[in-house]
């Protein structure tokens, strides 16, 4: 039995008098790829979002790799979690090179040439091993965020966190994102993934957590949440992402 | 016989306001003044630039007091009128034991004013910076410092280029203020190089002068502007 890496113990996250999340348990053990599906609005980002927090949760505990996290403790275990946003995020003024290279650099402690060495092998990884010396602007949306996916890499980080990478790509280039973190699921690199692609789901989860109304509402291996699905809610959302 | 009278007030005018032979006696005076004018200017120009951003920085990112005074600080000094707190400057503060020369009470009143100015002008360029960049920053575990220096403020001093030029014109335009406390800028280099040459040409040649100093930077902002608007998505 692999011990958790994150533990969220009753989560509680509102916005104003908006609760984005009602009380959330969730454990990811090391090196399993959980998938979060559900409606928008339902709290799947916000859930990921609290786990780095980049929100602060108001309510229950997070626990990454052994260490709470939040309600202002100082931290150094939440640079062992990586984000790829949805909206890719690069830094505009810096070439991709230095994109993947700067965390590297100023958090980890490495030389520049150390840092951008290990930012070539990582791009020739996401397929971009040519495109170093280029700035994002000049990249397509699939071209980008298998950058946003190298510079999460090169922090060589416990965790992985996807918030709905693909959502922001023209369709013709979510295969190659979805491609990248395939492979990535096979290193053994632990991976909380929010996302629409429910064939991603299927094939590489480990395990799906439906969430709906800012609740986990049911979760399974993709066998049974996609095969067996129990709760009526996540009946008729994959009756309706299913049915085009 | 009109066109004598004619040709004679045209001649006047010339001999009045551009007068050569004046305006080549008065110009080494003029020049010294704009020497001075510059390097009030310039001075005033960095001075602001630096005091500007550390107080949008405080504004924005400081706790309560240090907030707050930065706050009253910005408010107050882009309602008072540089005239006056140059006046304030150079003779009152003397009062109290500070006495600063006109270059020194010019320059004070001058980065003291842009600084409030500019302390906005950075503000805005931050904010213009979008929250996913922060959030990238943040989740990579950059410290607040870095996630500033490497960032945020690249970005936001390249959106700031067209208002803070824009305002480092008006700081050049205000050094002519300076005259009140006996600084000896163009402006004052030039009525005093009228008054002894009983001809206004030394005046026609300093705004000239300024004309030919602040038209480029002028023309600079607009280039900026467009540039900015072609690179913004």
């Amino acid at each position: 039995m692999m011990r958790p890496i994150i533990e969220m113990k009753n989560v509680v996250k509102s916005f104003g008098h908006f609760k984005a999340l009602h009380g959330v348990d969730l454990q990811v053990k090391e090196g399993e790829i959980v998938v979060v599906i559900g409606p928008s609005g339902s709290g799947k980002s916000t859930l990921i979002r609290c786990i780095n927090q980049l929100e602060e949760h108001n309510g229950g505990e997070i626990i990454v790799d052994g260490a709470e996290v939040g309600h202002g403790r100082k931290s150094t275990v939440l640079t062992e979690v990586g984000m790829v946003f949805q909206s890719f995020n690069l830094f505009p003024h810096m070439t991709v090179l230095r994109n993947v290279a700067l965390g590297p650099v100023r958090v980890r402690g490495l030389s520049w040439a150390a840092a951008e060495d290990r930012a070539e092998r990582l791009l020739a990884r996401v397929g971009l091993g040519d495109q170093a010396t280029k700035y994002p602007a000049q990249l397509s949306g699939g071209q980008q965020q298998r950058v946003g996916i190298a510079r999460a890499l090169a922090m060589e980080p416990k965790v992985l966190l996807f918030d709905e990478p693909t959502s922001a790509l023209d369709p013709e280039m979510v295969g190659e994102v979805l491609d990248v973190m395939q492979q990535l699921a096979k290193t053994g690199v632990t991976m909380v993934v929010v996302t629409h692609e429910m064939g991603f789901a299927r094939k590489v989860a480990d395990r799906v957590v439906f969430m709906d109304g800012g609740r986990i509402v049911e979760e399974g291996p993709p066998d049974v949440i996609f095969n067996a699905p129990r709760d009526p809610r996540l009946r008729s959302f994959l009756q309706a992402v299913l049915s085009h | 016989m009109a066109t004598n009278v004619e040709a004679l007030s045209v001649m006047s005018i010339f001999d009045t306001f551009l007068n050569w032979k004046v305006f080549v006696q008065t110009l080494p005076l003029l020049l010294s003044g704009l020497t001075t004018t510059l390097t009030l200017g310039v001075t005033a120009i960095i001075l602001g630039f630096i005091g500007g951003l550390v107080l949008a920085l405080l504004r924005l990112y400081a706790s309560s007091p240090l907030r707050q005074i930065a706050v009253a600080y910005i408010d107050i000094f882009r309602s008072i009128p540089i005239l006056v707190l140059l006046v304030v400057i150079y003779y009152a503060l003397p009062f109290v034991g500070l006495r600063l020369s006109s270059f020194g009470a010019a320059a004070s009143a001058l980065s003291l004013v842009s600084a409030a100015y500019s302390a906005e002008i950075f503000r805005a360029g931050i904010e213009a910076v979008p929250k996913g960049q922060f959030e990238a920053a943040r989740a990579l575990g950059l410290s607040p410092w870095r996630l500033m220096s490497d960032v945020v403020l690249p970005q936001a001093l390249r959106i700031v280029i067209p208002p803070i030029t824009s305002n480092s014109i008006n700081v050049m335009k205000d050094t002519a203020l300076a005259s009140v406390v006996a600084m000896p800028d163009l402006l004052k280099q030039a009525t005093q190089a009228q008054a002894l040459a009983a001809n206004p040409t030394p005046l026609i040649s300093a705004a000239v002068i300024y004309i030919l100093i602040l038209m480029p930077l002028v023309r600079l902002v607009g280039v900026f502007e467009k540039r900015l608007a072609v690179r913004g998505r």
